[in-house]
């Protein structure tokens, strides 16, 4: 039976996997729909016109209502959905911290990872070339402040980034860091803090976690193979 | 009577503005505490213990610090300090008022910050000389290509979300209306939706629309006198 919640996603998107976890590991019932954006399947007028008119990933239609970008997918979800307390805490104004971080990482963390993805491995599988140098500097120095920046302002001595329990502000941050790193970035040089944080995050978030990250993993070098070889090389580097 | 909570602005920034006009229509007891951005008083270690990350806008109640616009949002409407017409209870109405917040952050809000920074805040700080013409012309494109998304995609009513004003609109229109500094106006024919919008967002904002932009018109027109 088809489920009212679908969920439009890709997970070469840091986005569409911090969602797919959530719903995941809240046992919430739902209908994947994998779209490529490899392939352009999210800039397609059918997409446009029965899912998400802005073309972008992730995406949901929940009994017909259709809602796009990440945090306002989210905040639904907690709201309509037995998202456990964990994850968007009332208590303790968690909420609003976590609201903090969503939008602090939206125009910090959010830009500066994807930037480096882009540069070092989409723009060059797009146009099956090797990465440029100069712009993968450029936001190599910008990740490299933000990371700072992300250690400083939200990692403290307790476990997670909003006390003793993970929350989606945790699971949002580690899909982030995950996107350059799993192209060869090192993030966790000379960042302690952030290294015994992320260890943290993922035994905790278990084998979803796992299992998307893997999912992520293998699309990376999936699309490196046969004729991009030339790019799995560049990304390697 | 509950304790006034302490808002920290500068009406230079256009977030910080619309977060202001927003909390004007709030009935609720509220300590406005400017800090000039152009005198760097963000930057200070006395303003780091207010806000972490040293911008405007934030919030203090009690010993709660609270920065990032849409969080304070949420937080002063969860505590039923904010307008419930501005930012809608019903689930649907909220959803989309956070799903254009969202967009907008990435669309409208950045070229517009990257237009208004390259023309007009970095040369008149020294900090960069004023760009040529074709610079000029590459960044006017950024903001009238999200304009065009503005035009086709979220002005279908009167306002962003349905019939009536909320912080969409406020915090779109922000952005938008930041550009009179750079002489920037939006072409009616090009963008006619948008133009009669934000004249709605103006209308229905006032008297606090108006006045939150005292400033920005003055140097606007300073700027034109200048270059007359």
């Amino acid at each position: 039976m088809s489920q009212p919640l679908k969920f439009y996603f890709d997970f070469l998107n840091q986005s569409s996997r911090a969602l797919y976890i959530l719903l995941e590991a809240s046992k919430i019932p739902f209908e994947a729909i994998p779209i490529s954006m490899l392939k352009g399947e999210h800039l397609t007028g059918e997409f446009r016109d029965n899912v998400n008119r802005f073309r972008k990933l992730p995406a949901i239609t929940d009994h017909g209502y259709q809602l796009s970008e990440n945090v306002a997918i989210f905040r639904h979800l907690a709201r309509e959905k037995l998202v456990p307390e964990h994850w968007y805490p009332r208590r303790h104004l968690g909420r609003s911290r976590i609201d903090e971080y969503l939008a602090w990482q939206q125009t910090n963390m959010g830009v500066a990872t994807t930037e480096y993805f882009q540069q070092k491995w989409l723009v060059p599988y797009l146009q099956k070339t090797r990465p440029a140098d100069n712009a993968v500097n450029l936001a190599s120095k910008q990740l490299e402040h933000t990371l700072n920046e992300f250690e400083q302002l939200f990692l403290n001595s307790r476990k997670f980034m909003m006390g003793d329990n993970i929350s989606y502000a945790d699971l949002s941050a580690i899909c982030e860091i995950d996107q350059p790193k799993s192209i060869g970035y090192n993030a966790f040089q000379n960042r302690n803090k952030l290294a015994r944080w992320y260890e943290t995050v993922r035994e905790e978030l278990g084998p979803h976690y796992k299992e998307v990250l893997g999912e992520f993993e293998a699309k990376l070098k999936g699309s490196g193979s046969g004729q991009q070889q030339g790019v799995a090389q560049a990304v390697k580097q | 009577m509950s304790k006034p909570i302490r808002f920290y602005y500068d009406l230079l920034s256009p977030i910080a503005r619309g977060l202001w006009i927003g909390l004007k229509f709030s009935n609720s007891p509220v300590e406005y505490c400017p800090i000039a951005l152009r005198k760097f008083e963000q930057l200070t270690d006395e303003y780091k213990k207010i806000n972490r990350f040293q911008k405007v806008p934030a919030i203090v109640g009690g010993d709660f610090h609270l920065s990032e616009t849409i969080a304070i949002i949420r937080y002063l409407a969860d505590k039923g300090q904010f307008d419930e017409k501005l930012y809608p209870k019903t689930l649907e109405n909220r959803a989309r008022v956070d799903e254009f917040l969202e967009w907008q952050h990435l669309n409208i809000r950045l070229a517009c910050s990257m237009y208004f920074r390259d023309a007009w805040l970095f040369p008149m700080n020294g900090i960069a000389p004023k760009p040529k013409p074709e610079q000029i012309q590459a960044l006017i494109e950024g903001v009238e290509n999200n304009l065009g998304l503005l035009e086709r995609l979220w002005l279908e009513n009167d306002f962003l979300v349905g019939k009536n004003l909320t912080m969409a609109d406020i915090l779109g229109s922000s952005e938008i209306n930041q550009l009179r500094l750079c002489q920037y106006r939006v072409d009616e024919k090009k963008f006619p939706k948008v133009v009669k919008w934000l004249e709605r967002v103006r209308v229905s904002a006032n008297p606090y629309h108006d006045e939150g932009l005292t400033f920005i018109d003055r140097k606007s027109k300073q700027s034109t006198a200048a270059k007359l």
